[in-house]
């Protein structure tokens, strides 16, 4: 009676049974950042299951905004930025430095916190990206383009507008597009940078819902501000804090009953 | 206990919360004893004082519910906050139910004509309810201080408040053999055990909560039973 434990108190599964391993898409193995002097991330190590969602949430400044920027090399574009460790896409290491950035990013598609339609027709925001990489004849385009509108959810919409300016959309409905556009170079990951903090409840429950859709599809990571959000759309959460993943498991286990201090205090919001 | 949230009104709205629960289970608590006390003393009046009670249990019930509700719309709770919230609320349903248990114990009071008084009996309901409602005592301030190894000490504790009951019905079963004039008086006696036998079981259901709240868990181990009323009564004789 005076000897209590818990463990042997409590079978070993939750009452709601955990999605299985997916095989990883991109490791990371001791990923540390810099920007120029300031050690920005420290020794990061996880794993993207395929077709799964991963949420990464934490404070402002707590790394998870350039986690996602080194899953598309993003930081290239900018000098004094550098990642050291080991950053795998399937068998391809993303950090060689001799990798074609274009190639890269046709993998690893991503959609930022604004949308950012090109100041081009509808029909020209999805064909743009597509010539890029693929020579095709036009009606051959006016498929990929219909399909890619479709898998952003957003045909019904605007097919029969399809030369109006992408810019003369609703907020919700240019994020969506920029999803399409994402989705039409057939990516294999698709990165979420707070992708419907600029956007009204509506459209952040249509965004909410085509990322369930797309992660049939796709490996899918989204950093958000929003817990709730992650708790709704993802499998995985990982939480960061000033550079460290702190803890990172079934989003399940880490909204109801996370394990470290200090992911209990941040979704309780007790600081942050 | 957790540190203060950034939004202060949280925390706040979750002591309001635990308050209210401790405020019904004190209530509760009188209820019990009061009733057994009437139906000790066959004090028809303090039955009836405890029948009047039950009506504010049910309201506090319902305040918990509706704060709880509320709390949950405007904070999104998440984690210990969550489960908290949660594990009021079911607490509250718990108590209401031992509530209505003392309450019917309560209205048996004044259909208790007989004068029919075994002292062995009342002894043995007697001790049996100072046992429950230490469990319900030592249950409501194990979730008001998280006390998780106590809470795991009344839910173990069941087994006794069991045994009791269970020889109680076996001595109530002799009266009514004895003399068929026992009958009436014995059963409301029986359901008056059982009721209390009852009281003990919800006592542990809070200690399941409790754990639940602590360890965001549930409790799947099976507890040790004691309670084999439902074979002293098919075994007449014995």
């Amino acid at each position: 009676m005076t000897e209590l434990s818990v463990s042997t108190t409590v079978a070993g599964h939750a009452p709601q049974v955990p999605l299985p391993e997916a095989p990883p898409k991109v490791t990371v193995r001791n990923l540390n950042f810099y920007y120029g002097e300031h050690h920005a991330l420290k020794n990061i190590n996880l794993t993207l299951g395929t077709n799964r969602v991963t949420a990464f949430i934490g404070p402002s400044g707590c790394g998870k905004s350039t986690l996602l920027r080194i899953f598309n090399r993003m930081y290239d574009l900018y000098p004094g930025q550098r990642a050291v460790g080991q950053l795998m896409l399937d068998q391809t290491n993303i950090l060689d430095p001799k990798l074609d950035l274009n190639l890269l990013r046709a993998r690893v598609g991503m959609v930022f916190q604004k949308p950012t339609p090109f100041p081009m027709t509808i029909y020209e925001n999805i064909a743009f990206g597509i010539r890029l990489y693929e020579k095709i004849s036009k009606s051959e385009m006016d498929d990929r383009v219909e399909k890619a509108l479709r898998g952003g959810a957003l045909w019904n919409e605007v097919k029969d507008k399809l030369n109006a300016s992408g810019l003369s959309l609703s907020g919700g409905q240019q994020q969506r597009l920029c999803i399409a556009r994402t989705v039409a170079v057939r990516p294999e990951v698709i990165l979420f940078d707070e992708p419907c903090s600029a956007l009204d409840p509506i459209s952040t429950a249509k965004v909410e819902e085509l990322i369930q859709e797309l992660s049939e599809d796709y490996t899918i990571a989204i950093v958000t501000h929003n817990m709730q959000q992650a708790a709704r759309v993802s499998d995985k959460t990982a939480f960061m804090y000033l550079g460290e993943l702190i803890e990172f498991d079934d989003t399940n286990k880490i909204f109801t009953s996370p394990s470290d201090r200090r992911t209990q205090d941040y979704i309780t919001g007790r600081f942050g | 206990m957790a540190s203060e949230h950034t939004a202060k009104a949280f925390d706040s709205d979750l002591q309001e919360l635990t308050r209210l629960v401790a405020e019904m289970g004190g209530l509760v608590e009188r209820m019990i004893t009061e009733s057994v006390d009437a139906l000790i003393r066959r004090d028809v009046a303090l039955g009836k004082r405890v029948v009047a009670a039950d009506i504010e249990i049910d309201n506090l019930q319902r305040v918990i519910e509706e704060r709880a509700v509320l709390t949950i719309a405007r904070r999104q709770p998440m984690a210990i906050d969550l489960r908290e919230i949660v594990s009021a609320m079911r607490v509250a349903t718990d108590l209401e139910r031992i509530g209505d248990l003392a309450k019917n114990m309560g209205k048996r009071v004044a259909a208790l004509e007989s004068d029919f008084q075994p002292l062995k009996l009342i002894r043995g309901l007697e001790h049996m309810t100072d046992l429950v409602l230490s469990q319900v005592k030592s249950v409501l301030d194990a979730y008001a201080a998280h006390d998780l190894p106590a809470a795991m000490n009344v839910w173990k504790g069941d087994e006794e408040v069991d045994a009791i009951c269970t020889s109680l019905f076996r001595e109530l079963l002799t009266y009514m053999m004895e003399d068929p004039r026992n009958i009436s008086f014995c059963i409301h006696l029986m359901f008056c055990a059982k009721n209390i036998e009852r009281i003990g079981d919800h006592a542990t259901n809070i200690a399941e909560t409790v754990f639940y709240m602590i360890e965001g868990q549930q409790i799947t181990d099976k507890r040790p039973k004691g309670d084999m009323t439902n074979f002293a009564t098919t075994v007449p004789g014995n």
